[in-house]
């Protein structure tokens, strides 16, 4: 898994950050690319940029071998990322991409996946029950 | 592989013919900036791109389709020095 990281922000601001906060926060700072996206061109292309603050708001998309999207997940600015939810997108998708098995709402892994086939039609409940709804 | 000619600015560059099918836009001869629309659609060739990029301490420019063949998480966020 390759990380990419994007915003408008200069090379040397990327530089800088690393430098001063980054580092502090993470031993070593952050080991992936930082993207600078000056002009917003990336932004335009994934939806995410905000043309008045010219700015790419927080969004991420999962792209596979491949190089298709997977997953994506565009917030406003105020609300930071969930990691864990991103792992367990993350392992799903790799999970249906080595099995072909496909995982049901509320999937975590370890949980049991669902093989698609003409038998399983009408009988996902024999095999898979929601959690957590009552 | 260290990009030691830095220049003021260097916008990124998109989107590139190659990973993706779609069309890529033209600009006219009247150097005005053609509309870039959004093309990001799950289930669908991720559109490549070119960047600069601070990586390993140094300058170089990334493109998406260097790193085909991987798993890629791309994140945007708003600015470095933000608060979330």
């Amino acid at each position: 898994m390759h990380v990419l990281s994007v915003s408008t922000d200069s090379r040397f601001s990327h530089k800088i950050w690393q430098a001063e906060e980054l580092s502090k926060m993470v031993p070593g700072g952050v080991q992936w690319p930082m993207l600078s996206d000056a002009g917003g061109r990336i932004g335009r292309i994934y939806g995410v940029y905000d043309e008045q603050a010219g700015v790419d708001i927080r969004g991420r998309f999962l792209i596979d071998p491949d190089g298709v999207i997977q997953a994506m997940e565009v917030m406003t600015p105020s609300v930071g990322r969930n990691i864990n939810e991103l792992l367990r997108q993350v392992k799903a998708f790799q999970h249906v991409r080595e099995t072909g098995e496909v995982m049901p709402a509320g999937w975590e892994p370890g949980k049991p996946t669902l093989k698609p086939s003409p038998n399983l039609v009408g009988k996902v409940w024999e095999v898979w029950k929601p959690e957590g709804i009552s | 592989m260290t990009d030691e000619s830095v220049s003021c600015t260097q916008p990124a560059r998109g989107p590139l013919a190659g990973l993706s099918d779609a069309p890529v836009p033209i600009t006219d001869s009247t150097g005005s900036e053609e509309e870039i629309r959004m093309m990001a659609r799950v289930g669908q060739p991720a559109p490549d791109f070119e960047a600069t990029a601070f990586v390993d301490g140094g300058f170089k420019n990334v493109k998406l389709s260097d790193f085909s063949g991987h798993w890629v998480l791309l994140c945007f966020y708003p600015g470095d020095f933000t608060f979330v």
